[in-house]
């Protein structure tokens, strides 16, 4: 298996229509207008030599390696930044080229150390190959005199040396090797976005600096990698290509963080992974990444993992390891008990959104056809259930509208409810490069974000509403988009419903929906919010992108709806640029919906009830459905605590950390007699757990993972798993156990059942995934090649749906008691509980979860910055340290949920969104006072989590 | 909270969103949500609400959609109990 190989074609590629024929070394060539000489050269299969030019970022002009010659023009220009033009007539390769190309090498190894035999970056050196491909056979000058190359010279102390800077957890930087290419300057620029890195100093003196002469680790650098792939020589390299050397072979995969679904390739010695590297024809990332799936893959080898299955009888008991099969038998045997003595309706599971598709429709299959009835969920169920129902009532389809490209068209973005350069960082980098070259954009959050303002990106808008009410402030919006007349009447005719139009219009159109109206409880200035409306009504293709921040509320349903409203009523659907975009939790949040993980619908969104698509399943499955709709996760909480819920089997998914109110989560879990739980960690949930089954990480099986935009991309293993099975396998043994007669030899007979079965993934197989990289669903006969962008010509529905949204102020009210409102998000370097992140060096950016507190509410409550405070809800309470910023308004606190000891959502409440139950994680009211130390809940809850880590014959785990 | 109150308050959640649509969607609305999302169990609950403790506490709208909502089928009886000799 050799390297994927990936052609460099030294600058990007020009969009243009336009096509222009040129000649270059006696081959004609048809290139777009806007090509450079260098990427036209390389398409015609001829490399002109390059140091300072690579397709990630634009052409730059500066190591002089690319000269050309053309007919009938003077002098020799470099290829990189010459354009084509018609009827050219290009020489790469002349005497005089030869002689300038040789002397510059010359000039280049002059000031760089020759150890290439020891150098991290032999094998993989683009200056190495660069002097052979000149034929530099000679360096007339020595180091005596200026150089970077030695520590000393002529037995004085180097002025002009730099040590290594190995600040980074995963690279080093090592300023004796540069050769000042700015190409990690250009990627930091324009590829991620940060500008953490520049070029200091001029002429000989010239070197790459972070920040103001700092190490990596305290500059502005958010480790996203580009720079280390951007270099050409071994200035920037990864710590694990130092320690093991270069890959052999390679394989693309997808990565197992986010929902942006960035495509990586494993590149591997044996089975030893040596480094992730973004893939440039991923079509979600394009080549780019983010500190979390380009290093923060070290937990799959973490000695806390656990590789044996485990069981004790009560969870006061130290674990005991068993044999899989004695795992498999137990587990059967309680659930058909469980089954036999509280009904058929007692027991469940949860699907995983970090498992691969096919692994999620094993487990619902195992829950609908095995258990025999459809009290299956997913997390999705506390983080985008809302968008699901929303989408699925205005536009027909439970899904974002468009794909991560569709941003480069964009004219006005509308941020709603979400942090993308933190959450979802690779889109954060895409969407920063679209604003900077003009595109507008408006923040509706509570918190100044970093898109808000950072280093040449500004928000036209920034609207900081009160936490919970979006459906106020969207409703506003489209209040002043209906009242001065700036909606599309022509699309509105076309694509919708006209007299629910004209219903919902007399709705927002009354006054008490007017901003002047609205400002006295959301915050938000009548003023900034009329200029948001208007910007966005006119500013050409305009798009909306939420997170979290929409969804969990009690109106988080409403909102998705008041969304997919102001996305019609502007005529924003259906081509590039545009759209609704939800961004996605996790890896496979997407998939797991599909895959029918929802107590209610079979995979494809299709509704238990509905007679002909369970039959599809029954004859498929040989089995008779159960046709009423199953609990939701807070309702199978609920009947746990009741006592008619008594064993579940959740994949992959730490609901005791994850999930709201914690006290309930617990209580539920402790009144259940089989709880198993399939993880990589004894995670949270697993000190309430009976069995724990051991999981395989995203490098150790096949399988598919579909991100916002609807892609299903190939997870392909790279690596044995450690534990000995991939979890898909897991789930048929567990199945078989339970009488189930499951033979899948390979996740793609799993793929070809789910096609089978789902229209809307009639097309989808591994070998058609093989062939076209990956597709977007829908993808079947009527779109082979999938749907990039949804509701070209229409909606799914039919007519898109307009629907009155009247904000309701959530319960969750503050008063004297609870007087600040608690709002939750992510920050860059950890994901979701932090299981995976907290397993990696990517601690060192986040050790701790802070909560962030104005000033104002700081000094009156006499809180200094890092003090231990006490944070109090109806629900419970904890403590955390504070973070004084005036990032969050005066009223307002924030803090993350990375870390178990935090208990983030101890404090959050049982309040839920009113169509799907997702919890309002966003708003919770609550009192911050200063604190000596961990509250009681925090000392007991860490003496119940060490204890329920032990395990017969080992020593405790050490976290 | 008792989990009584809790199908109380997520009764009436779905019928203030309909609350604001058109009126002619009312009733039917909160139903076909009802029948759509709630396990049989919690259906039942609510039928307990309304049959035994005249829906106290309910939504008006709520109680006009009542008899929209799917009646589940009773409780199943555990095989368990089933085997058990009956009470004398």
């Amino acid at each position: 298996m050799p390297l994927v190989p990936e052609i460099d074609y030294g600058t990007p590629a020009s969009r243009s229509e336009k096509m222009v024929t040129l000649t270059i070394d006696g081959n004609e060539i048809t290139v777009p207008e806007g090509t450079s000489i260098m990427r036209a050269s390389m398409e015609a299969g001829i490399q002109v030599p390059k140091l300072c030019a690579t397709d990630m970022v634009d052409a730059f002009g500066s190591c002089r390696l690319c000269l050309v010659e053309i007919e009938g023009r003077n002098g020799t220009p470099a290829s990189c930044t010459t354009p084509v033009a018609p009827g050219l007539v290009v020489h790469t390769q002349t005497g005089r080229l030869k002689d300038i190309r040789k002397g510059v090498m010359e000039l280049y190894i002059s000031d760089h150390p020759l150890d290439c035999l020891t150098c991290a970056a032999n094998g993989d050196c683009e200056l190495q190959d660069m002097a052979g491909a000149v034929g530099l056979r000679d360096v007339r000058y020595g180091y005596e005199g200026d150089n970077h190359v030695k520590a000393r010279s002529n037995g004085e102390a180097n002025a002009r040396w730099m040590p290594k800077d190995e600040s980074n957890p995963y690279f080093t930087y090592d300023p004796s090797k540069c050769i000042v290419c700015s190409r990690c300057v250009r990627a930091c620029e324009e590829v991620q976005g940060t500008f953490a890195l520049t070029i200091e100093g001029r002429g000989f003196d010239s070197r790459v600096s972070p920040g103001m002469h700092e190490h990596f680790l305290e500059s502005e650098c958010v480790s996203c990698g580009a720079c280390v792939q951007a270099c050409p020589t071994a200035t920037l390299t990864e710590k694990s290509v130092i320690e093991i050397g270069q890959p052999e072979h390679s394989v693309v995969t997808t990565c197992a963080y986010c929902g942006v679904g960035c495509s990586f390739k494993a590149e591997m010695r044996g089975e030893e992974l040596v480094r992730m590297v973004p893939w440039k024809d991923g079509q979600a990332n394009r080549g780019h990444s983010c500190v979390k799936g380009r290093f923060a893959y070290g937990y799959s080898s973490h000695r806390e993992r656990i590789l044996n299955p485990m069981i004790r009888e009560k969870i006061s008991d130290p674990w005991r390891e068993v044999t899989w099969e004695e795992a498999y038998a137990h587990v059967a045997s309680e659930f058909r008990r469980i089954q036999y003595q509280y009904g058929r309706d007692s027991i469940g599971g949860i699907t995983s959104s970090r498992c691969t598709n096919e692994e999620t429709f094993l487990v619902q299959k195992l829950i609908r056809a095995g258990f025999g009835n459809n009290n299956v969920d997913t997390c999705a169920r506390v983080c985008h259930s809302p968008t699901g129902y929303g989408l699925g009532q205005a536009f027909g389809t439970s899904a974002g509208t468009q794909n991560f490209d569709s941003v480069e068209f964009t004219d006005v973005v509308i941020v709603i409810g979400a942090n993308p350069t933190d959450a979802h960082p690779v889109f954060g980098s895409r969407l920063k490069k679209r604003l900077r070259q003009g595109a507008k954009l408006i923040v509706i959050d509570p918190r100044r974000t970093e898109l808000v303002s950072s280093p040449h990106i500004k928000a036209s808008y920034h609207l900081p509403l009160k936490p919970g009410t979006n459906v106020a402030v969207v409703t506003a919006l489209a209040h002043v988009i209906v009242t001065e007349g700036l909606f599309d009447e022509a699309f509105i005719r076309e694509r919708c419903d006209w007299s629910e139009f004209e219903d919902w219009a007399s709705f927002v159109a009354e006054p008490r929906h007017s901003p002047e109206e609205t400002e006295a409880f959301t915050g938000v200035p009548a003023e900034a919010l009329r200029g948001a409306a208007r910007l966005f009504a006119t500013g050409g293709n305009g798009s909306i992108y939420y997170g979290l921040g929409v969804t969990e509320h009690s109106q988080g349903s409403t909102t998705v709806m008041a969304i997919a409203n102001l996305a019609m009523a502007t005529g924003n659907i259906g081509r590039p640029g545009v759209g609704v975009n939800p961004l996605r939790g996790q890896n496979n949040v997407q998939g797991s919906c599909d895959m029918g993980s929802f107590p209610h619908e079979l995979p494809g969104y299709r509704h238990i009830s509905d007679d002909a698509t369970r039959d599809i399943f029954e004859k498929l499955w040989g089995v008779k459905l159960n046709n009423e709709p199953g609990l939701r996760i807070p309702n199978m909480l609920d009947a746990a605590v009741e006592g008619t819920f008594k064993g579940i089997y959740i994949q992959g998914e730490d609901i005791l950390q994850s999930d709201p109110d914690t006290k309930h989560v617990s209580a539920g879990l402790a009144a259940m007699e089989c709880v198993v739980v399939q993880d990589l960690f004894l995670n949270e949930t697993a000190n309430y757990a009976h069995v724990f089954l051991p999981g395989s990480t995203f490098l150790e099986k096949d399988g598919t993972f579909t991100n916002a935009e609807r892609r299903i991309n190939r997870v392909r293993r790279v690596m044995t798993p450690k534990n000995g099975y991939a979890d898909w396998e897991v789930t048929q043994n567990l199945a078989k156990a339970m009488g189930l007669d499951w033979n899948y030899t390979h996740p793609s007979e799993i793929m070809d059942e789910i096609a089978a079965t789902t229209p809307s993934f009639a097309m989808v197989s591994y070998d058609y995934l093989d062939k076209v990289g990956s597709v977007q669903w829908p993808c079947n006969e009527k779109n082979p090649l999938g749907s990039p962008i949804m509701h070209i010509n229409g909606f799914v529905r039919g007519k898109g749906k307009f629907i009155r949204t009247e904000y309701v102020a959530t319960d969750e009210k503050t008063g004297a008691r609870f007087p600040l409102l608690l709002t939750t998000g992510r920050i860059l370097s950890q994901y979701n509980v932090g299981a995976q992140t907290r397993r990696t060096d990517n601690v060192i950016w986040h050790e701790e979860d802070r909560l962030e507190i104005h000033p104002h509410d700081a000094e009156n409550r006499g809180i200094r910055e890092g003090d231990w405070v006490r944070l109090s809800s109806r629900a419970g309470e904890t403590t955390l340290r504070a973070l004084i910023t005036d990032r969050v308004a005066p009223g307002v606190v924030y803090t993350t949920f990375h870390h178990p000891t935090t208990q983030a959502n101890v404090i959050t409440t049982d309040f839920s969104d009113w169509a799907t139950n997702c919890p309002e994680y966003k708003v919770t009211a609550v009192q911050i006072s200063p604190s000596n130390g961990p509250s009681d809940w925090q000392v007991e809850y860490d003496e119940l989590a060490r204890r329920s880590r032990r395990i017969k014959g080992k020593l405790e785990a050490a976290e | 909270m008792s989990e009584g109150n809790k199908i109380v308050r997520m009764a009436n959640q779905i019928a203030t969103f309909f609350h604001s649509q058109p009126a002619s969607e009312g009733p039917n609305g909160v139903a076909t949500h009802i029948n759509k999302f709630w396990e049989p169990r919690m259906r039942r609950q609510l039928f307990d609400l309304v049959d035994n403790h005249g829906g106290e506490g309910l939504d008006s709208l709520v109680l006009e959609a009542v008899p929209l909502i799917r009646r589940p089928p009773p409780a199943e009886v555990p095989p368990a109990q089933a085997a058990a000799p009956a009470a004398p």
